[in-house]
C-alpha cells in the first residue's frame, strides 16, 4: 500500500523515499516493506494497519518500543519494525 | 511440600505468585479460539501458555487470543517456542513482557524433529541472558538431575522436565528421573510434556510434581472439553494421592478380610 503523496511531490513506491522531502517513507515491518505517510507515529501506523494498540507490542530497530510512547515515537525512513501479539502455544 | 494442610490450603507458588489449579495449559493446536476458551475454562488452570508471532498484517481484524483467553483472568506465560538461540529467546520475551507486562517466562529452546529433545547447552545459554535481563524463567528441560540442580542454582524459579517427547503423548516415560528431580529441587517441579491421558496427568502428581503442564493431550483429544475435566480431576486425584501418601508395595498377598477368625463352620 503506497502512501498518498501531498504537496505535489511525486512518492510512488521506491520512489524519493528517502528524501527529506518526501511526502512518504518506505519502512519495513514484519518483514514487508511499507510506505507511510510522513511524519508518521508507531501510533499512526497501528492505526493505518488497523491494529489495536493494547493487544500487541513493537519491537523498532531491535529495541521495544513502550506503548506509553507509541504516540510520540516518531518513524523514520529506513526502520525495521515488527509488530506482534500472542498466540495459541504450548 | 508436607501433608500439614488441608486440602483447602494447598496452593503451590512460583516467582512469589500463589495458585491453586496444579494443572497449566498451553492455547495452541486447538479447533478454533472459541474451543480454546471453552477447554481452558473446563480445565480449571490459572496459568496459560502462548507463544508469541509476528501478527499478520493482510488480516488485522482478526479474532485475537486474547478476546477468547481473557489475560485478567488467566496468569499469561509466554513461551519461546521457535527460537534456537539465547538472542532470539531474550528478544522474544521482551516483546512478550511488553505485550503482557509481566517476567514470567516459559524457557524452552528445542532441538531438531523428530524429537525436538531439550537443547540444554542453548536452555543454559538463553536462561542466563534471560534471568540477567531480569525475567523469572520457568524452564522446560530434559530429566537430568545435573542440568536440573544447575539450572535452579542459575536462578530458575521452575524446573520442568519432559516426561516424553512434546506431542507425543506416551506417558511418564521417566518415572525415576522425574522423581529424583522433585526429591532434589526446592523451586517447584513441573512435567512439561509426554502427558497423553488423564492417568499420566495423576502420574507426574503421584510422584510429587508441584503442577503438570500439557497441551496436545487436551487440544487433540476427541472432546478437548471433557478431557480437560478429566485432567483437571486427574491432576487433583494425583496430588491428594502424593499428600495422602500411597500404602506400601509388597510381592505377595495381603487379604483385606480376616480369613480365620469368625468364619462359619
Amino acid at each position: 500500500m503506497a502512501g498518498s503523496s501531498a504537496g505535489g511531490l511525486p512518492a510512488g513506491p521506491g520512489f524519493a523515499t528517502f528524501s527529506a522531502m518526501a511526502a512518504t517513507i518506505a519502512i519495513e515491518v514484519n518483514g514487508e516493506r511499507r510506505e507511510v505517510p510522513a511524519p508518521a507515529t508507531v501510533a499512526d501506523l497501528l492505526a493505518r494497519i488497523g491494529l489495536d494498540p493494547r493487544k500487541v507490542a513493537v519491537e523498532r530497530n531491535l529495541e521495544i518500543v513502550p506503548r506509553s510512547t507509541y504516540a510520540t515515537t516518531a518513524l523514520a525512513a529506513g526502520d525495521r519494525l515488527e509488530i506482534v501479539h500472542f498466540i495459541g502455544g504450548g | 511440600m508436607d501433608g500439614m494442610h488441608t486440602d483447602a490450603d494447598d496452593t503451590w507458588e512460583v516467582a512469589g505468585r500463589r495458585f491453586r489449579s496444579r494443572l497449566i495449559v498451553g492455547t495452541g493446536r486447538y479447533k478454533d479460539l472459541e474451543e480454546t476458551g471453552r477447554a481452558i475454562e473446563a480445565s480449571g488452570a490459572e496459568i496459560v501458555t502462548v507463544a508469541v508471532r509476528r501478527v499478520n498484517l493482510s488480516d488485522p481484524k482478526a479474532p485475537m487470543l486474547q478476546d477468547y483467553v481473557d489475560p485478567k483472568r488467566y496468569t499469561y506465560l509466554p513461551n519461546t517456542a521457535g527460537c534456537h538461540t539465547a538472542q532470539e529467546a531474550v528478544r522474544t520475551l521482551r516483546l512478550a513482557r511488553e505485550a503482557g507486562g509481566w517476567n514470567l517466562v516459559k524457557l524452552e529452546v528445542l532441538g531438531p524433529p523428530p524429537f525436538l529433545y531439550p537443547d540444554m547447552p542453548a536452555t543454559f545459554e538463553a536462561a542466563e541472558a534471560l534471568l540477567k535481563d531480569g525475567f523469572e524463567v520457568m524452564v522446560y528441560c530434559n530429566d537430568d538431575p545435573i542440568a536440573a540442580r544447575r539450572l535452579e542454582e542459575m536462578g530458575c524459579v521452575a524446573i520442568m522436565p519432559l516426561g516424553a517427547p512434546i506431542g507425543s503423548g506416551l506417558g511418564i516415560q521417566n518415572p525415576v528421573m522425574i522423581r529424583a528431580i522433585v526429591e532434589q529441587s526446592r523451586v517447584p517441579v513441573l512435567v512439561d510434556a509426554g502427558v497423553g491421558t488423564a492417568s499420566d496427568a495423576t502420574v507426574a502428581m503421584e510422584l510429587g510434581c508441584d503442577a503438570v503442564l500439557m497441551n496436545s493431550a487436551i487440544a487433540h483429544a476427541r472432546d478437548p472439553v471433557r478431557m480437560a475435566r478429566a485432567m483437571k480431576a486427574a491432576v487433583e486425584a494425583g496430588r491428594l494421592a502424593y499428600l495422602a501418601g500411597r500404602m506400601p508395595k509388597k510381592y505377595v498377598a495381603d487379604p483385606s478380610s480376616p480369613l480365620t477368625e469368625g468364619l462359619i463352620r
